[in-house]
């Protein structure tokens, strides 16, 4: 490993901004967000849904329908390299290649009319020149690798004769196919039962470590989290209010949503007792409130959150918070 | 699949009986005697029309000669004769379908090239300029009626420019066929059309394309096979039912350009009376829209895995 690749981020997202343009007006969904990722990483980015976690992701992978979305400011940078500068084409070749993302809701993520089969092998078919053939084989391989029994006899089948811990793993495989350098994996087990939650996050967990990728798990879900993240970025209204390792997050959050998002988590020895909610509502991004945009929702509120954004301050040498009680809230 | 195509075909029995008899009903009940009609206006004396109404058969109960004409036509290929010129109901079926035949296959192709093209070009950019300009233009073709259409071409293309004569004299004669096919293909080609650019404007946005994005497929994959194969599965089920109607609906326009198929023979038949050859030829069609939505259902599951038959 060259020096460069030590100093260097994976991915580097800096003051990234991306606006959407709609009747109504200017929608910002992300707001100067920063965060960064290393080969085998995993970076958990954690928020309720309007939070702008997927926007970010869509950003990163260059999915993003332009217009009306829009990138006014902002880098994201690949190995060093900034990506939103790069023609169109070369775009294309870091996707699939060497970052890939799998989705939500893997039925409707799969083109139903295709066989599984040629919707893995078109990834060695159009990455790689290979022939129908070849890819087939290797789409097998491929799903062999994730677990899917009957992999040559169900490579023929199409997404909808899959159940839907089986579909979750085809979208994985598919991802893996040209062993990417970073996944990108926006709520892959929102869509499943508990129990088969718990088996595709092992799963990418294992083939991630296999190798060494860097994983950006973008969740609402606390409890996805905790066992295979390293560090969280916890996203409010298209900002990152914390950024944390993922045990000291736990343990002691530094800002007053982490606090409620972690206190809303239902919990066996405080049966019967009311689950406890964040009050309010996230905010309309047309009209995000001025201040720290949590203010309304936020038990610790005084003056100062309602006319002064805070900065993502320094809490130690890899957390930040953006909340100007960051101190009272991180000593409860 | 076998048992299902086995399922369909004794199913189309029921079918073709019931809107055979109906049509033999129907043209039966037309007002007018076809045998008094042989005579003209000197008339005949009534032993002489009970005579020939006993050698066609027209004394017998209705149900009767249904049902001779139903097993003559299975068993031995007999559609019956016309009355007046004494010519088999086959011959003229052999007259008109290869021109109907002919006539509805190259206005298909018009409509399924200019169809689809004006579709895709509109859906892919749904809601922009070239969207509306189609839109409005599958508009006008659907609003306009065809024998306006019709002869606004004739006057255009016959009258003004010279290009063709106004009236098709040789009907099987491909280029001859070629403006009066575009007449009756205007219709179904605007459905087309927008029938294609709704399905791509709504693929366009689903989840599986923009997986076929992240995948980094290049545009023309993403487009030309993940979009395609989906977009295109309601408009060729669309187009398959269509071929049907292209042949039997032919009647107006093959009767403004002279062109002697079904539709000619038809309204001919018609007026005249000819009650065996109106069912001859409606049954015919009959078959034909029947075979057609076989095909089409087959395709359809050969199209879309998510449907299979049992």
């Amino acid at each position: 490993m060259t020096t460069a690749e030590n100093t260097t981020p994976l991915l580097e997202v800096s003051d990234l901004h991306v606006e959407f343009h709609t009747r109504d007006g200017v929608v910002r969904a992300v707001n100067g967000v920063n965060y960064s990722v290393n080969s085998g990483e995993t970076l958990a980015v954690l928020g309720e849904s309007g939070s702008g976690k997927s926007v970010t992701a869509q950003a990163i992978m260059g999915i993003l329908d332009m217009p009306p979305a829009k990138i006014p400011q902002g880098e994201i940078r690949f190995r060093g390299q900034d990506m939103l500068t790069m023609s169109r084409e070369e775009r294309r070749q870091l996707r699939g290649q060497k970052i890939a993302m799998i989705f939500q809701d893997a039925l409707s993520s799969l083109n139903p009319v295709l066989s599984v089969g040629y919707q893995l092998g078109e990834m060695f078919r159009v990455h790689q020149g290979l022939n129908k053939k070849q890819a087939k084989a290797k789409a097998i391989e491929l799903m062999d690798r994730v677990k899917i029994p009957a992999a040559a006899q169900r490579v023929n089948d199409y997404p909808h004769q899959f159940s839907g811990g089986m579909r979750q793993r085809i979208m994985i495989a598919m991802a893996l196919a040209l062993e990417p350098d970073l996944i990108i994996a926006d709520e892959p087990t929102t869509a499943l039962d508990v129990t088969v939650q718990a088996q595709v996050m092992d799963l990418l967990a294992e083939l991630q470590q296999e190798f060494h990728m860097g994983l950006i798990l973008i969740t609402h879900d606390l409890g996805v989290v905790a066992d295979v993240a390293d560090k969280i970025a916890v996203m409010y209204a298209g900002r990152i209010v914390e950024t944390a390792p993922v045990k000291e997050l736990y343990a002691q959050p530094a800002h007053p949503y982490t606090r409620g998002l972690l206190d809303s988590i239902p919990r066996l020895d405080q049966k019967g007792q009311e689950l406890y909610a964040i009050k309010g509502l996230p905010p309309n991004l047309l009209r995000v409130p001025s201040g720290c945009a949590f203010n309304p929702r936020c038990p610790k509120a005084e003056d100062i959150c309602r006319t002064e954004l805070p900065a993502l301050a320094a809490v130690s040498e890899d957390r930040g918070s953006a909340c100007h009680f960051w101190k009272e809230t991180l000593n409860g | 699949m076998g048992r299902y195509v086995v399922r369909r075909l004794l199913q189309m029995i029921p079918v073709f009986v019931g809107t055979t008899l109906l049509i033999f009903l129907m043209a039966y009940t037309l007002p007018g005697d076809p045998v008094r009609a042989m005579f003209g206006d000197r008339g005949a004396d009534p032993a002489t029309l009970a005579h020939i109404r006993h050698d066609l058969g027209l004394d017998q109960p209705l149900i009767k000669q249904y049902w001779d004409y139903l097993t003559g036509m299975v068993l031995h290929g007999d559609f019956g004769t016309q009355i007046q010129s004494g010519r088999p109901v086959t011959d003229v079926l052999s007259d008109a379908f290869p021109v109907s035949m002919r006539l509805a296959l190259i206005a298909f192709g018009i409509e399924l090239v200019l169809g689809l093209a004006l579709g895709i070009v509109s859906g892919l950019k749904a809601g922009k300029l070239r969207d509306n300009v189609v839109l409005l233009l599958t508009l006008l073709l659907i609003s306009v009626p065809v024998f306006v259409l019709g002869f606004l071409f004739k006057w255009l293309f016959a009258n003004q420019l010279g290009w063709v004569t106004p009236n098709v004299q040789d009907s099987m004669s491909v280029s001859e066929l070629f403006l009066p096919a575009t007449v009756l293909a205007a219709l179904s080609l605007a459905y087309v059309a927008r029938l294609t650019r709704t399905s791509i404007a709504e693929n366009l946005r689903a989840d599986y394309m923009r997986t076929a994005v992240a995948k980094g497929l290049p545009r023309r994959r993403v487009v030309g096979v993940h979009l395609m194969r989906n977009s295109l599965i309601p408009v060729v089920t669309f187009l398959g039912y269509d071929i049907g109607s292209l042949m039997a609906g032919a009647v107006v326009t093959e009767g403004m350009f002279n062109v002697k198929g079904v539709g000619y023979y038809l309204f001919d038949a018609i007026q005249r009376q000819e009650g065996t050859t109106v069912v001859g030829l409606v049954t015919v069609m009959v078959l034909i829209y029947l075979a057609a939505s076989l095909i089409v259902d087959l395709l359809y599951a050969v199209l879309d895995p998510r449907i299979r038959y049992a």
